[in-house]
């Protein structure tokens, strides 16, 4: 590159120069990863990683990873009146109607028989309920005198029985059994998201899918006002679990902060971004003071802004919206102002020798240079935003992102979590696809 | 078109220009529809927003002031605190730079070997190019929230949720960008490594991380950028850093004013210095000096 004297002088000076560059390109080779792998140990320790293990709560994995595939029914009898209740998950809206019980249950007069699967079963009779395990052999628990009698048959008492006078807790691989003076409870496992499709309440619960197409097609109308497919879809859309109608105008909504968001910034920025082009606006302190309000929106950040919006308009879709709107205008007034300043002149000066005035001149000298750009820009935003909408709900209360983090406070609905992440990114990659698709052939079709 | 002129006949040319101006027409009105199909999606978009908002726009716009101005009432009130206050914020706000400088470290050392295995003509095993970007698509859609708050469930508050949450988004988002980068490689230095025996890995790494650095350090450092914001979120959401202070401020409400703007200020006030600082880097590394 330099120009080399044939002189041994300048050789010499050439290759000590050459070795200098070596010896600092070494230094960076090693230097960089050994810098990084100090600055890595640092924060192992900054962030406390080896007392983690005490920290972690392995139970909790276990819980989240068995309620992920399976699902509990309660069966329990209130030992004050003698009420026998079926719930799935213990609660109210899944509890099975009058005269309805689940199969693994034989009801014959006062006792109640239920199979939990591979020779384990459980008895209740009167107050006194068995459980019969394979192994060990059947365990009588029984109330006396308002406390709870443990007859393990002479045996000792092995680990997975907890008992004192006022509990007794049997735990096995099938199932769980617990007696108190107040009530007998046992906890069935099955495989499975329970009532994904109907409720207990619905009459196409339990119904095997030929049936149901049978039934939708040519059966006898259950309801004599609907159709038996219109039912179908009434109560798949308001089963009262799962929630299917919230979840869609969840997802609806979070989709709709991210559009109004990122087009409603686009719509600002745009007029904003002339105004802070070298370019086009020749006021030097008018460009100064728009840049520096443009670094003022993104500095102040999406999370602050969610705040102060959220305090003015409440939570909703609206506050989540203007949020993203406020952010991004700074994003794309910069952004937008730097693809001005890259314009290709030619175009305007030759409307301008036609006698165009400054909006012609912006209009069809500049804008159909700016809008490819412009377009990729704003629809990579649109993407991105859809996941910040999930977050940003989760702050401002609304949307997708709302019941995700509900649904995780609870710590117990972990089937409805995983619904809800799967549900969130099919709605990213869905928005990943389609923005990718209308960049296709917005900017290549049009070219 | 030297046919069109050689005939010389007028008509050819009005077919032309009548051509054209069909053309234009309809161009015009396919836009004029996209622009009307655009303003009543807005409008109906935003109508439909501010109806399920607990609090309507016109409402609200008059109070956008009010919360701001309370709070910097109060802490001006109170001014003579914030230089202590800055102080004990600083550990928090260090721990939200940690866990933003972390996870894009990690996320890039992800996205590296990822972005490598799926780029064209430089992977080690070819046939599983679809898989690897599969797994890329994957680890972008997930949103770190979703992560953050599981891990925090299964570990517990603290910084390690938050830090692999974004990481591992920080992967798949680099992964995508390092892979366009390494696409366009100069193949020969890989084919001269090869020749001479170099294993995959050194191939990698003296054939093609040259000539990719500047470009991966400029959007691993716009990455960086976009992580401290994310860190703060999740710190508000749940966990470690200084948006944690933040929510603990914010709900104790008026009193604690002070140390709200205190974190506000600390926060802008970082922002702008690592845009500032990054996209001067950013600028030298791309454009060569």
């Amino acid at each position: 590159m330099t120009a080399t004297d044939t002189g041994t002088d300048g050789l010499s000076a050439t290759r000590a120069e050459v070795g200098r560059l070596f010896a600092r390109k070494r230094m960076m080779a090693f230097g960089l990863p050994a810098l990084v792998l100090a600055y890595l140990v640092y924060v192992f320790f900054a962030f406390d990683i080896p007392g983690l293990a005490g920290r972690a709560k392995l139970d909790n994995a276990v819980i989240l990873v068995s309620d992920f595939v399976s699902y509990k029914t309660h069966v329990s009898r209130d030992n004050r009146d003698g009420r026998i209740t079926y719930a799935i998950e213990g609660e109210n809206k899944g509890t099975y109607p009058e005269g309805m019980i689940p199969g693994f249950v034989t009801e014959t007069g006062e006792s109640v028989l239920i199979d939990l699967g591979e020779g384990h079963r459980v008895a209740y009779a009167g107050t006194a309920a068995t459980y019969d395990h394979p192994d060990f052999g059947p365990i009588v628990l029984d109330l006396v005198d308002g406390r709870v009698a443990l007859d393990t048959g002479g045996q000792a008492v092995p680990d997975w029985i907890n008992a004192s006078n006022t509990r007794v807790t049997i735990t096995t691989d099938r199932g769980r059994m617990s007696m108190t003076r107040n009530r007998t409870e046992t906890f069935v496992y099955s495989y499975g998201w329970e009532l994904f499709f109907f409720t207990l309440d619905s009459p196409f619960h339990g119904k095997s899918f030929g049936e149901l197409a049978g039934l939708a097609l040519s059966g006898e109308r259950i309801d004599p006002a609907r159709s038996n497919f219109a039912s179908m879809v009434g109560d798949f859309w308001n089963n009262a679990m799962w929630r299917h109608k919230d979840v869609v105008w969840a997802i609806f909504e979070t989709i709709l902060m991210a559009f109004l968001g990122t087009m409603g910034a686009a719509l600002v920025a745009l007029p904003l971004a002339f105004l802070a082009a070298a370019n086009f606006t020749p006021v030097r302190s008018l460009r100064f003071a728009t840049r520096r309000v443009f670094d003022f929106v993104r500095g102040v950040d999406g999370l602050i802004w969610t705040i102060i919006l959220s305090r003015a308009f409440g939570p909703g879709p609206l506050t989540g919206s203007l949020a993203i709107l406020i952010t991004d205008s700074g994003s794309f007034g910069k952004l937008f102002s730097e693809a001005l300043e890259n314009v290709d002149e030619k175009q305007v000066e030759g409307l301008k020798s036609t006698g165009a005035n400054s909006v012609q001149r912006a209009r069809f000298g500049v804008l159909p240079q700016l809008v490819p750009v412009l377009l990729s820009q704003v629809l990579y935003f649109l993407e991105s935003n859809t996941r910040s909408a999930t977050v940003i709900g989760a702050i401002v209360g609304g949307g997708i992102g709302l019941m995700l983090t509900q649904a995780i406070i609870t710590q117990k609905d972990w089937e409805e979590v995983t619904y809800y992440i799967v549900l969130i990114v099919v709605m990213v990659m869905l928005m990943d696809t389609v923005s990718g698709w209308l960049r296709g052939r917005l900017i290549k079709g049009k070219a | 078109m030297t046919d069109l002129t050689a005939a010389g006949a007028s008509r050819p040319v009005d077919a032309t220009r009548d051509h054209y101006m069909v053309l234009t027409r309809r161009k015009r009105m396919y836009g004029g529809i996209l622009i009307v199909i655009f303003i009543v999606l807005m409008a109906s978009g935003f109508r439909l927003a501010d109806a399920r908002n607990a609090g309507g726009f016109w409402d609200g716009i008059h109070m956008f002031f009010d919360f701001p101005s309370e709070v910097v009432a109060e802490a001006w009130e109170k001014r003579a605190n914030l230089p202590e206050l800055f102080w004990q914020f600083v550990p928090s706000l260090i721990e939200t730079l940690n866990i933003a400088a972390v996870s894009t470290l990690l996320g890039a050392l992800v996205a590296m070997v990822v972005s490598l295995l799926s780029t064209r003509g430089l992977a080690r095993f070819p046939r599983l190019i679809p898989v690897f970007r599969r797994m890329m698509d994957g680890m972008r859609a997930i949103p770190e929230i979703v992560i953050a708050l599981i891990l925090i469930f299964l570990l517990g508050g603290g910084p390690v949720p938050a830090m692999i949450a974004i990481a591992f988004h920080t992967g798949g988002a680099l992964g995508k960008l390092f892979s366009e980068v390494a696409e366009n490689a100069d193949l020969k230095p890989v084919e001269g490594l090869r020749s001479v025996g170099a294993t995959w890995f050194q191939q990698m790494y003296l054939g093609v991380l040259p000539q990719v650095a500047p470009n991966w350090l400029s959007y691993g450092l716009m990455r960086f950028e976009i992580n401290i914001r994310a860190s703060a979120i999740l710190g508000f959401v749940g966990s470690g850093g200084i948006g944690y202070d933040l929510k603990i401020a914010m709900q104790w409400g008026t009193g604690r004013y002070d140390e709200v703007v205190a974190i506000f200020l600390l926060l802008f006030a970082t922002i702008v210095i690592v845009d500032q600082t990054s996209s001067h880097y950013r600028n030298r590394l791309v454009r060569g000096h």
